[in-house]
């Protein structure tokens, strides 16, 4: 699995170089803010958690990352550049590759096809290049077994597949194309227990190759087994920002249930 | 169509070793044409048995020209369904161009040629800013080109009315460029007694280009993927825009192209031509098996729904019944092609084992 990672990895990645700087990054909808004073480093071969209750911001945070939505206030830099990306084509070409929580494949389509979605290898550059069907085969399934998935027909509608097992597919593709960020939304939400195992050791073997990786969650047992650096989101600001040397799990946990408010709370409540 | 399929238990543990290879009958089924090609072969013979005209080769070749007809406009309706979107406005488009080519070369005396490209141009416009506007919008592209098949229809009528007084136009024939177009557009040539027409050569050429694209190339990933989930496609960097903008215009484009056929071959159009035709244009490709909500057909899928439809509209003429019938047996067809459809995706998404 590691190896995999290694292989695919960029090898001009130096561990602790930054790869994604926001400073002061925000984000509104309309007439809501969805983020607000955002400060955020993603640097190589580090794994930045990031937690949040529903609705805290997490998931506006990574769409302007990938791509899907640009940022109104702030900067964002990649690689010491500045950006705003205005399709995920474009974050994908920074080598940032995100694996979303619901909208990671298309159901009715091949496994493969889904795993080459987007930057399909073709024989040529002309219109009617014909597609390396038999290649992307075989390095789907290949890519796909290092992970510990075995389909039994790599042709199947990957809608047939289960959820965890899409979720790793997604991952893989991730892994195989985008070599230097790697961004998770809750990867293990929906997964059982063996295969959060298999995600979160994903993620570490990511770090060891040298990626940026982004792991968004609310789990808090799960970002402190993987994370080097936690930002907490509450209501689209920043509510924590700590090195994992100056965190621990019980401050995590704390901080995301609800903190201070939680105490308030448990007072209130005390019987 | 009536095989049956064992029920599947409920949904097994999703560990590897509990996945069984699918049956090749499943698997054969689960393809978007054979559901068509069953009733394609079962119509056939039916009118083979119950008319006697429909016997000959010459009879086989005018079901053939009569499948052209709808069956060039078809591949790209299904293309465009398959891509998630609806064109409504592809009857009447073949009319607007064949209308317009005519009209303009007629009005400023100017060789045919001329009218064609600039016909085309126009064509490929309304696809642009029928795809342009459902993107931009968000609005279901079944009102958008609702919309523009009620303009197209008036525009054609109220235009054709101004520039000649009447409801349809004058003959072409005498204008330069008639000639050489109508090689292109509109010949046939005989083999033995057989008229072929070269629409269905044609047709078959744009049927082979549909399916090399859909199952082959990139664009036909694309186009899967933006009519499966056009949100996950976008995440993943396809060009979901693009690529719909650009269906949009392969259908304006061909039917376009139907236009210069009709306008050659007649020499005259009826202003009020064409409408209807998008309804079967959906028939076909929904009968071939595409998906009402998109991502899953092909391409040789639509063109047997095409050649069912050239098949029973000409086989009742040949069976010497009353005509009117057509629509009602159209009718059936389509429901029975959406319920086979519909059991189809749920056999092709469902989890089996054992």
């Amino acid at each position: 699995m590691t190896d995999t990672l290694a292989s695919h990895a960029d090898q001009s990645l130096n561990k602790g170089e930054p790869l994604i700087e926001m400073e002061d990054v925000g984000k509104s909808y309309g007439a809501i803010r969805a983020l607000r004073g955002i400060n955020l480093r993603v640097n190589a071969g580090e794994v930045t958690c990031v937690l949040g209750d529903n609705g805290a911001g997490k998931s506006t945070l990574i769409k302007i990352m990938s791509g899907l939505h640009p940022h109104n206030d702030g900067s964002l830099r990649v690689d010491g550049k500045e950006v705003t990306f205005s399709s995920p084509r474009e974050a994908l070409a920074h080598g940032i590759a995100t694996v979303y929580q619901d909208l990671a494949v298309v159901s009715l389509m091949e496994v493969w096809r889904n795993f080459f979605l987007g930057s399909e290898m073709t024989a040529g550059r002309y219109p009617l290049a014909g597609l390396k069907v038999r290649q992307m085969r075989e390095i789907a399934d290949a890519e796909l077994r290092k992970m510990g998935i075995v389909v039994k027909d790599i042709n199947q509608p990957i809608g047939t597949l289960s959820g965890g097992q899409r979720q790793c597919v997604a991952i893989a593709r991730a892994v195989y194309f985008g070599a230097r960020v790697l961004i998770l939304d809750e990867p293990t939400a929906a997964l059982g227990v063996k295969q959060s195992g298999v995600v979160l050791k994903y993620v570490a073997a990511a770090r060891d190759a040298g990626l940026g990786v982004v792991f968004i969650t609310h789990n808090p047992h799960h970002a402190y087994m993987v994370g080097d650096h936690f930002v907490i989101l509450k209501l689209g600001t920043t509510a924590l920002d700590k090195n994992r040397k100056d965190v621990g799990l019980d401050e995590l946990t704390t901080q995301m249930a609800g903190g201070d408010e939680l105490a308030e709370l448990s007072h209130e409540l005390k019987r | 169509m009536s095989q049956t399929v064992e029920a599947a238990p409920a949904p097994a543990p999703s560990e590897p070793s509990n996945r069984v290879r699918l049956g090749l009958s499943n698997r054969i089924l689960a393809r978007p044409e054979v559901g068509a090609l069953v009733a394609a072969i079962i119509i056939f013979i039916f009118f083979l048995i119950l008319a006697p005209s429909f016997r000959s080769a010459e009879s086989f070749f005018t079901v053939l020209y009569q499948s052209s007809v709808i069956g060039i406009v078809a591949v790209g309706v299904g293309l465009l369904m398959i891509g998630g979107e609806f064109d409504l406005s592809a009857g009447v488009i073949v009319y607007t161009a064949g209308l317009f080519a005519s009209m303009f070369c007629w009005y400023f005396g100017i060789n045919l040629w001329v009218g064609a490209i600039l016909s085309l141009v126009f064509c490929l416009l309304i696809g642009f800013l029928n795809g342009y506007l459902v993107m931009r919008t968000g609005i279901p592209s079944f009102l958008i080109t609702l919309g523009t098949f009620f303009v197209l229809q008036g525009a054609n009528l109220g235009v054709t009315k101004l520039v000649t007084k009447t409801v349809s136009t004058l003959d072409v024939s005498k204008i330069a460029g008639f000639d050489s177009l109508g090689k292109v557009f509109s010949s046939s040539f005989k083999i033995g007694s057989v008229t072929v027409w070269t629409s269905v050569l044609w047709w078959i050429l744009f049927v082979g280009i549909a399916a090399w694209t859909l199952q082959r190339t990139r664009v036909g990933n694309w186009i899967f993927a933006v009519g499966g989930n056009p949100d996950s496609a976008r995440a993943v960097g396809v060009p979901v825009v693009r690529t719909k903008i650009g269906l949009f215009m392969v259908v304006s484009f061909l039917g376009w192209f139907v236009g210069m056929h009709q306008l050659f071959r007649f020499n005259t159009l009826q202003a009020g031509g064409g409408v209807g035709n998008e309804f079967l244009y959906i028939i076909a490709a929904v009968v071939g098996g595409t998906l009402l909500t998109g991502g899953f057909g092909n391409a040789i899928g639509v063109a047997i729904g095409a050649f069912i439809f050239g098949m029973t509209s000409l086989g009742i003429i040949y069976a010497g019944w009353d005509p009117n019938w057509f629509k009602a047996f159209l009718g059936v067809m389509l429901l029975l092609a959406v319920l086979v459809n519909l059991y189809v995706k749920r056999m092709a998404t469902a989890r089996k084992v054992g």
